[in-house]
């Protein structure tokens, strides 16, 4: 199962490598929004150091439903999910490989963003490990959710501007936990981080799960 | 008092927007159960 | 179909006792109806009248005995949602779909009433209308997470894909309805503030206890009256859809035999 995910997120990356949309589109937004939220709310006043953990993870929010939009605009222009059913692929393992595809473009993203808030918010980055965890985890969580709700994008013609309303609220609890564990990480507030990696770590391995259980009834009615 | 304007507005919005959910329901109930052939609509 | 039970009709029950026809009531819903007419009125002379003013909450205890209710019984409309669609990607019945979507827009409208009641409680307890208060918070984004269950079966689709994705959608939804209770309650653990539960005595007494039971049965009642009339009216319209197609394609073979 392992294996078929990994060729399925393998084509999935070759494709996007080759569009170049992810690079060429996603990310100037992404880098756009960190500058939009400059002028939003002064650069002067520390509002934006302040803040760092939560524009960031707005951010990656915005940006991450662009990617699973993406991810799954690619299969319907060519049938390709058809093929992929029709290969015998197990629709589990098909699942996996999306979200490892949708997740391996975040972590892309975030790495660039992650600099970008360093350099433009003047936010000095620590508590590594913390931040490594909360960003692998909040990532996972977020693929999870957003692979199982790209196909329903896929589904429904027309579907494709509901898709923000559907993840979003979806995604309320990562952002929440995300923010504070960036906010405990780089020294925003005080008390135990964990719990809150703990629960994005929770919400990933909820979602993933349901995803891969619910993925079969969405692939069987295509 | 003040608060017994927020008091009633909190009935009166509850209540008030149930009924005309229902009245809604209802009357679109009747309308399409015009066009639906009798065997579909025998109700228990 | 026999788990259609009594809600959706079926030719084998007594035909004799149809009903008045072009209507989406019965018996069961003029019982059901006319009991919460009474609580309605029962509950307006309990909750408005009859208890005294709470020691703590004084009179805006009165709100809460709406609001609990509507709360409470949107909770119940979203299980039933989720049960319905666990059953319809099981079964693959038309009954289970549309009894899952039934109550997800009753749900939906219990959940904007808690929302507008618990405003105008907080209007008069912490002076603003808005306050991130967790309850009012949770409430509010699983507000939006169902109004994207309702937008989405309303894109036009077959019958068995707007079933199977709104049914993975009501599944979705509802495992993340203890998920963001409990990361709002978190989130505002720093800020306690005077909740809007928080505040109601556990050890609530006498008539207090009395009209606040009384509310959530109330509401309840009249949960289901509503729920069996919207889940009728959803039957029809699928009904009246299968007709126009029906007639839309005898046109057309029409016109083709004419010509």
């Amino acid at each position: 199962m392992i294996r078929d995910a990994a060729l399925v997120a393998g084509k999935d990356l070759r494709l996007e490598w080759r569009s170049r949309v992810g690079l060429g589109q996603v990310l100037p937004f992404a880098l756009l929004c960190v500058l939009l939220f400059a002028f939003a709310l002064d650069p002067d006043r520390g509002v934006l150091q302040r803040a760092t953990g939560g524009l960031f993870w707005m951010v990656v929010l915005f940006a991450g439903v662009l990617v699973v939009q993406r991810s799954f605009s690619v299969e319907g222009e060519d049938g390709v999910l058809d093929a992929l059913r029709l290969s015998g692929l197990s629709p589990a393992s098909i699942y996996l490989g999306k979200v490892a595809a949708i997740a391996a473009q975040l972590l892309v993203l975030e790495a660039v963003l992650l600099v970008a808030v360093a350099v433009l918010y003047d936010t000095t980055l620590r508590g590594w490990v913390l931040l490594m965890g909360t960003v692998v985890l909040a990532t996972l969580g977020i693929a999870g959710a957003g692979a199982t709700y790209g196909v329903v994008g896929l589904r429904l013609r027309g579907a494709e501007t509901l898709l923000p309303l559907l993840l979003l609220p979806l995604l309320a609890p990562v952002l929440i936990g995300a923010t504070a564990a960036f906010d405990v990480a780089l020294g925003r507030s005080a008390g135990p981080g964990w719990p809150w990696a703990a629960m994005l770590g929770i919400f990933a391995v909820v979602y993933l799960s349901l995803g891969a259980l619910l993925f079969r009834p969405l692939m069987e009615d295509m | 008092m003040n608060e017994t304007a927020y008091i009633v507005a909190a009935w009166l919005g509850t209540f008030g927007s149930v009924a005309a959910y229902a009245a809604w329901i209802i009357r679109r109930g009747r309308r399409a159960s015009e066009v639906v052939a009798e065997q579909d609509r025998r109700w228990m | 179909m026999t788990i259609d039970g009594t809600l959706s009709p079926s030719g084998a029950d007594a035909p004799g006792r149809s009903t008045a026809p072009g209507s989406t009531s019965s018996r069961a819903t003029r019982v059901l109806g006319w009991t919460s007419l009474v609580g309605i009125a029962a509950l307006v002379v309990f909750g408005l009248w009859i208890t005294p003013p709470d020691a703590q909450l004084g009179e805006t205890i009165r709100i809460l005995y709406m609001h609990v209710p509507t709360v409470s019984a949107a909770y119940v409309a979203f299980i039933i949602t989720a049960v319905g669609s666990i059953a319809y990607l099981w079964k693959r019945s038309e009954f289970w779909d549309l009894l899952a979507a039934s109550s997800a827009e009753i749900g939906v409208l219990f959940f904007a009433l808690t929302i507008f009641n618990g405003m105008l409680w907080g209007r008069i307890t912490w002076g603003v209308f808005w306050r991130w208060e967790p309850r009012l918070t949770t409430t509010t984004v699983l507000f939006l997470t169902y109004l994207g269950y309702l937008a989405v079966r309303r894109i036009p689709t077959s019958a068995r894909t707007r079933g199977t994705v709104s049914a993975v959608i009501g599944i979705l939804a509802v495992v993340n309805i203890p998920i963001t209770h409990k990361a709002v309650d978190w989130w505002r653990g720093l800020h306690q503030e005077k909740t809007i539960f928080g505040t109601v005595d556990p050890e609530m007494q006498g008539t207090q206890l009395f009209t606040a039971y009384l509310g959530l049965t109330v509401f309840l009642v009249l949960f289901a009256w509503l729920l069996i009339h919207r889940f009728r009216l959803a039957w029809l319209t699928e009904r009246a859809q299968e007709r126009s197609l029906d007639e839309a394609i005898a046109e057309r073979r029409a016109e083709g035999s004419a010509s």
